[in-house]
């Protein structure tokens, strides 16, 4: 049974190695900053322990005020999983760091996430539109967006 | 493993010449394309009468129609299954799927239709031979079905191309898409296979287009 | 392989498009391949060709209203893609589906899943240049599974047969026997099939260390499905992260060594009889009773996000639901498992000719419907 590892595990296992990444803990869910995004990634991938090394899906929601970009991670090996959410608040440009690096399987997610949502991904090798053709006008999933 | 980010070539920028393409398309595609063969519905209940040399060429044209390969989406699994052995297609001469469309002479549009797929469905539709047919295939095909608020759904292959069946359906089961042929038959049944020669440009005559 | 450098000849690598209507590119999918003579040195895949939006849709519909659309996301095996969304609003929602629309759950999944597998397979073999014989042959068994359906629930395609807290109707009486006469039927054609072609050398030559992909390549790129069972991970959500009734059942989960496209063809075809055996133990557990919760047609799930998972012919299908309290999900996003195993096939394809390409592109097996959703 994969079961989802209580997000109250990490939660002390990542307050102590990165002091001020974590900003919430929901039930299952582990919100933290967006710059600290990436060493978090690569800790929870690496460490013996914890071993998260299959990323299932990246996703990407638009609440009014900000956007919130899903990850969430499977260890294949201990058979729990976790979920990770970023916040950007900024409506114009918004940005965070990229897992393509990291995750293979992240390539083609972000790149989604892009061209219907808006949000870059620093450090993504390739950040173009995946669907929509380039010229076209606007993010269509944002919540604004008015065909 | 390290991400080859240099292609041979600038595809951002080839991108972004085929998106002015479909920008194109879409903004001259507003209004339906009418049916060019529209009088010979009301005819076929007149019963028109054609000459003997245009119902031999009309035959061999209808009982075997080679069609191209088109099927983007959920209404292929039913132009294969059409294809298949238990209504098999090949019974009304559609053996061979032609890959190259200059060799093809029905597009059966089995899929929905959507703007960035729409300049290359036009390039198949052009680079066919008269005389050419199109059916249009399903609810997507007719009107832009189940996704037509899309926004990047064309609302019915006739915006972009002239159809001349139409086949309800989604999807339309086999039965349907072999009666939807059999009324395309009916039509080519009718059609005026060998042109008036004093219409076309004489090539003898120089100087005189 | 020896490049043309080594030959002393002045070449240059040339750009090849295989455009969005090709014979074999299952759907409207487009590449631009590098190439240095017939060896490919890149690939660029090109989708969105049948890109409808509809997550976007979704937005616009209620709970219910969403589940035709999910069946024309992943359009071989559309009752999957109702079950894998049928489960996540539940889970949202809170509501226990009733043991006998379990049970015709996991009925309709199996079959979907022979299906499924009986085109994957055809596809791969006709691409392999056994022009149309082995799928025609498998094509049949789907057409005997096209009835099934629809003396189930009227379709043969699209079903719309899920509701969230089970089905819509019950199983007509006559269902069960002709499953049940169904199977034995499927067994002895597998069989035979099998014979032909395990050991066929053409398929040896051709679908043989053709395509390796390595297990921590496919763990790296979330690969699902066949294609990572193939490479050697062990991973079956019916086994993992049990859902619905799978606990109760026994069955294998093949896997195989090395990861080339002759492996993913031997697993698909093992996951067939796995199914049958799924199928035999079902019919002799089916109670009677309800077949579907009490819920209301027009449900309100409390605010909240769910996702949920299952494991299709293909791999992974998730739903990732968000609602607000009110008629429509506030957001739904679909985890498609076509897309998200074509992230491998760059690294695949590299260094293979160009009929090779069109046979490792076969054996992953993919829709466009659900890559381009």
């Amino acid at each position: 049974m994969i079961a989802a590892l209580p997000a109250k595990d990490i939660v002390s296992k990542l307050n102590a190695k990165f002091p001020g990444a974590v900003e919430e803990a929901g039930a299952d869910a582990v919100l933290v900053k967006a710059d600290s995004l990436l060493a978090v990634a690569e800790y929870l991938k690496t460490t013996d322990n914890l071993k998260f090394d299959y990323l299932n899906y990246v996703t990407s929601i638009d609440y009014y005020s900000y956007f919130e970009v899903i990850y969430m991670l499977t260890s294949l090996t201990h058979n729990r999983s976790v979920v990770l959410k970023v916040r950007c608040y900024t409506r114009d440009n918004p940005t965070v760091p990229s897992l393509a690096g990291l995750y293979e399987g992240a390539n083609f997610q972000e790149r989604e996430v892009y061209d219907l949502m808006g949000i870059t991904f620093e450090g993504h090798p390739n950040m173009k539109r995946i669907f929509l053709w380039e010229g076209f006008d606007g993010y269509p999933l944002r919540k604004d967006w008015n065909r | 493993m390290e991400v080859n980010k240099d292609y041979f070539y600038d595809s951002l920028k080839l991108d972004r010449q085929e998106g002015k393409l479909i920008e194109k398309t879409k903004a001259a595609s507003r209004k339906t394309i009418p049916d060019p063969d529209a009088w010979l519905d009301e005819d076929i209940k007149r019963n028109i009468v054609v000459t003997s040399l245009d119902w031999v060429v009309n035959w061999a044209r209808r009982s075997s129609m080679w069609p191209a390969v088109c099927y983007p989406a959920c209404c292929g699994m039913e132009f294969m299954a059409y294809l298949a052995p238990r209504f098999d297609g090949s019974r009304f001469g559609m053996e061979i799927m032609r890959a190259s469309p200059r060799q093809a002479d029905l597009i059966i549009t089995a899929g929905t239709l959507t703007w960035k797929m729409a300049p290359a469905v036009k390039r198949i539709y052009d680079q066919m031979a008269e005389p050419k047919w199109v059916i249009a295939m399903g609810a997507c095909g007719i009107s832009g079905g189940i996704f037509r608020s899309g926004y990047n759904v064309v609302p019915g292959y006739n915006k972009i191309i002239p159809v001349d069946v139409y086949v309800p359906g989604c999807p339309p089961r086999p039965e349907a898409l072999i009666y939807g042929i059999q009324q395309l038959q009916k039509k080519i049944a009718k059609a005026k296979a060998i042109p008036n020669l004093s219409e076309l440009p004489n090539p003898l005559k120089r100087g005189k287009e | 392989m020896t490049t043309t450098q080594e030959l002393s000849l002045i070449t240059e690598s040339f750009v090849l498009n295989m455009g969005p209507a090709h014979p074999s590119t299952h759907g409207v999918f487009r590449m631009r391949a590098t190439l240095d003579g017939e060896v490919i040195v890149d690939i660029e895949p090109i989708f969105g060709y049948l890109h409808r939006g509809i997550e976007k849709l979704m937005e616009e519909r209620t709970y219910t209203g969403c589940i035709p659309l999910t069946d024309r996301l992943d359009y071989v095996n559309a009752m999957n893609n109702n079950f894998a969304y049928c489960l996540a609003v539940e889970k949202l929602a809170g509501v226990k589906v009733p043991e006998r629309g379990e049970y015709i759950r996991v009925i309709t999944a199996e079959l979907q899943r022979i299906g499924n597998h009986c085109l994957a397979i055809g596809a791969m073999l006709n691409d392999a240049g056994a022009l149309g014989t082995p799928f025609f042959y498998l094509w049949r068994q789907r057409e005997k599974i096209y009835d099934l359906l629809e003396m189930l629930c009227g379709q043969r395609l699209m079903q719309n047969y899920m509701r969230i807290g089970g089905m819509s109707q019950d199983m007509p009486d006559e269902f069960l026997p002709a499953l049940a006469k169904f199977i034995p039927q499927l067994d002895s054609f597998m069989n035979e099939f099998d014979f032909f072609l395990k050991q066929n050398e053409i398929l040896y030559a051709r679908a043989k260390k053709v395509g390796i992909l390595p297990k921590d390549v496919a763990i790296n790129c979330s690969i699902s499905g066949p294609v990572a069972r193939a490479s050697g991970i062990k991973r079956d959500l019916r086994k993992d992260d049990p859902y619905s009734i799978y606990d109760r059942f026994k069955f294998d989960i093949p896997t195989g060594e090395i990861g080339d496209c002759y492996d993913r063809y031997r697993v698909r075809i093992e996951e067939m009889r796995q199914s049958t055996r799924i199928l035999e133990q079902a019919i002799k557990q089916v109670p009677g009773g309800p077949f579907r919760a009490d819920v209301p047609q027009v449900i309100r799930p409390p605010v909240g996000e769910a996702y949920a998972h299952v494991e299709g012919p293909k791999g992974e299908l998730g739903f990732y639901v968000v609602s607000d309290n009110s008629i429509a999900p506030y957001r739904c996003h679909i985890r498609s498992t076509s897309l998200i195993n074509l992230t491998a096939l760059r690294q695949m394809v590299r260094g293979w000719k160009v009929a090779d390409l069109i046979i490792i592109f076969g054996s992953i097996d993919i829709t466009m419907g659900e890559v381009d959703r």
